[in-house]
């Protein structure tokens, strides 16, 4: 038989039926929709996606914790809904950005009893207990009681309840959220490590920093208000942009410029303005760069003085402006809809 | 270790709760608990008594009222040990999608949370039956207990009550708000109907039947019975029952609330999937 994939969904949906009281009528809000997504065994796949993308719903659904509306999703050859229980035996999840955990016992007594739901046998779990916490630098609160800890060691202590109990398809919402540069980047180097451990384990992780779905991920999948817009390796999808023309540009000048006099440049496929260091720094993407002289033209004709000019290589950042028509930060500042 | 799922969810979530129930900082705030508040309210129920009746002591009501109302303790440990349980750990912990994302059996779960409120109502029970043998007139002969009944009797209906919490966690599951206390409430709600206290035949004859559909009611019988047997006999309510019968009743009342609860703690599960209630949080 062949093996089936870590992770597989059809045709997926979900609605949530909202109202704010309880003489309104229900509302729909669809969360996701039509998701087809196949994740190997062994692969380290990424959801990027701005707020309200719908990624957490996605993680809920794949971790039986939240029912499909519509299509089917399966988590290693198990379907999520009516096998959730051979689901659970091979899965774990940690989201960040959030501080659960039994604040009166210890790190080690919260890891250990986790341990213990997954039948771990006390000895091999206290192994791993140890090994992890030294790997994250905390060795020396195994004893602290986890309510004494910071927010950001408590996340720590929730990362490494997802690693200890080595599941078959690990699922990390937002791992780094919160975390300090520092502590971000060991979490990602760990995650890196234990994947490259043993080419049998799967990893899905949401996020909406570019750099981590880019320096992690071996593949991703673009996510917006609920639709997955693409889906291949980083590589693949940068490359998708490589006949177009990405360039920067610092102008002097004090306000913003006039975005209508370029938006009606034919060719202009994204306009983008920021004050920097106190120039005006514009980010342009261009389908072809012979366009770029007009666009000096107008420069030139708004009186704004040229001080640098850049060309660079595409970005994650940059399909997702060509996917969604927006920066990743705009989408999120447009959003009404609160993180949970 | 290759224990089931079932036994390790009971045993860990056993440990936990003893951890969580023990860890009074103040110690003079658990002794309130679980010594002063139990011998307190039958101290109360035994004044009243004794202004009620001008002090018949000897009655068989008195030891009949006594050890209903020192057993009803068990009732809203148990129901509220198990139900409290997801909203401790959904909105408090914020650990219940953990538990529920690891290979737990859920029901199970719950039972072993309950287990540390089970004892600390067990020191409760001991405790107000020692007070009212010392210093109340209660009387039991020792000698005369039927430890067999007892026993059975006991164990029966704790499994009998967990059951029945069940069904309040899958209500506790799909209402966000309006479920803390649900277990005292039911709890507080049905102790005048199991004549823990009278006899239900002091109920209006329309309210009785209520008393007789519930477990609860067979159950303080056979506990007193098997305690001061033969004062007991002396009750209209079940005397033509044997303890065989109150047995048969208490075990097929058990079975068929025992069905009926995993059958609704299952759908109330499920519904709570469809609708995502399993990491809601309302306050905090
Ligand atoms: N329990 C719920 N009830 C109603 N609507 C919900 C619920 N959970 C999420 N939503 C809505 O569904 C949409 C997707 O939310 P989701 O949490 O999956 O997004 P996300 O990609 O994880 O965002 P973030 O980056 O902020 O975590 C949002 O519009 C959100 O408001
Ligand atoms: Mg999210």
């Amino acid at each position: 038989m062949e093996e089936p994939s870590a992770i597989r969904t059809e045709h997926l949906g979900r609605v949530y039926k909202i109202r704010n009281n309880r003489k309104e009528a229900f509302r729909e809000l669809v969360a996701l929709q039509d998701v087809n997504l196949e994740v190997q065994r062994g692969e380290l796949f990424g959801l990027l996606g701005p707020n309200g993308a719908g990624k957490t719903t996605l993680i809920k659904i794949l971790t039986t914790l939240l029912a499909p509306t519509s299509g089917k999703a399966s988590v290693a050859g198990y379907d999520v809904l009516t096998q959730a229980g051979e689901v659970r035996k091979r899965i774990n999840m940690v989201s960040g950005g959030e501080t659960s955990g039994y604040g009166l016992l210890t790190v080690r007594e919260n890891l250990w009893m986790f341990a213990q739901f997954y039948g771990i046998e006390s000895k091999e779990a206290y192994r791993r207990i140890d090994m992890l916490m030294e790997i994250v630098g905390m060795k020396d609160r195994l004893n602290t009681k986890s309510a004494d800890l910071s927010t950001g060691l408590r996340q720590k202590m929730n990362i490494v309840r997802g690693f200890l109990t080595d599941p078959e398809v690990l699922f990390l919402d937002e791992p780094t959220l919160g975390l300090d540069v520092g502590a971000s980047r060991d979490v990602r180097a760990f995650i890196r490590r234990w994947m490259d451990e043993n080419p049998q384990r799967t990893l899905l992780l949401t996020t909406h920093y570019m750099v981590e779905a880019e320096e992690l991920c071996d593949r991703v999948a673009i996510i917006n208000q609920g639709r997955v817009l693409a889906c291949d390796t980083p590589g693949n999808l940068k490359q998708q942009l490589q006949h177009e023309a990405i360039f920067q540009v610092w102008v002097q000048r004090e306000n913003l410029l006039e975005e209508q006099a370029f938006k009606t440049l034919g060719g202009l496929r994204h306009f983008h303005q920021t004050f920097e260091n106190g120039a005006l720094r514009l980010e342009l993407i261009l389908d072809e760069e012979n366009l770029l002289t007009a666009v000096l033209n107008r420069l030139v004709e708004s009186q704004a003085r040229i001080l640098r000019l850049e060309k660079r290589q595409p970005t994650l950042e940059d399909v997702f402006v060509h996917l969604v028509g927006q920066r990743l930060e705009e989408v999120e500042g447009e959003s009404h809809a609160p993180a949970d | 270790m290759n224990r089931s799922i079932p036994l390790r969810s009971f045993l860990t979530a056993a440990w936990l709760g003893w951890q969580i129930e023990s860890n009074w900082t103040d110690p003079f705030l658990f002794a309130t608990y679980s010594i002063i508040k139990p011998v307190a309210g039958a101290a109360i129920l035994v004044i009243m008594y004794a202004i009620v009746t001008q002090g018949q002591f000897d009655s068989p009501v008195f030891a009949y009222l006594f050890l209903g109302n020192a057993f009803y303790q068990y009732v809203p440990a148990v129901l509220s040990g198990v139900s409290w349980t997801i909203i401790d750990d959904r909105e408090h912990y914020r650990t219940l999608k953990y538990i529920y994302v690891a290979p737990v059996n859920i029901p199970f779960y719950l039972f072993g949370r309950a287990v540390a409120k089970f004892i600390i109502a067990t020191i409760g029970v001991i405790i107000t039956i020692a007070a009212g043998v010392l210093f109340l007139h209660v009387r039991i002969n020792w000698a005369q207990v039927h430890w067999g009944v007892f026993l059975l009797s006991l164990a029966l209906g704790i499994i009998m009550m967990a059951l029945l919490g069940l069904i309040l966690a899958g209500i506790t599951l799909l209402t966000a708000r309006h479920s803390y206390y649900i277990g005292d409430v039911v709890a507080g709600g049905l102790f005048l109907f199991t004549g823990a206290i009278f006899p239900l035949e002091i109920l209006p004859v329309w309210l009785r039947p209520v008393g007789y559909a519930l477990p609860i009611t067979y159950w303080l019988e056979l506990l007193r019975r098997a305690l001061v047997g033969e004062v007991a006999q002396a009750f209209p309510t079940f005397a033509a029952l044997s303890n065989e019968t109150l047995f048969l009743v208490l075990i097929a009342a058990s079975l068929v609330f025992g069905t009926a609860s995993v059958f609704i703690f299952r759908r109330c599960d499920f519904i709570a999937r469809e609708r995502g209630n399993l990491d809601i949080t309302t306050n905090y």
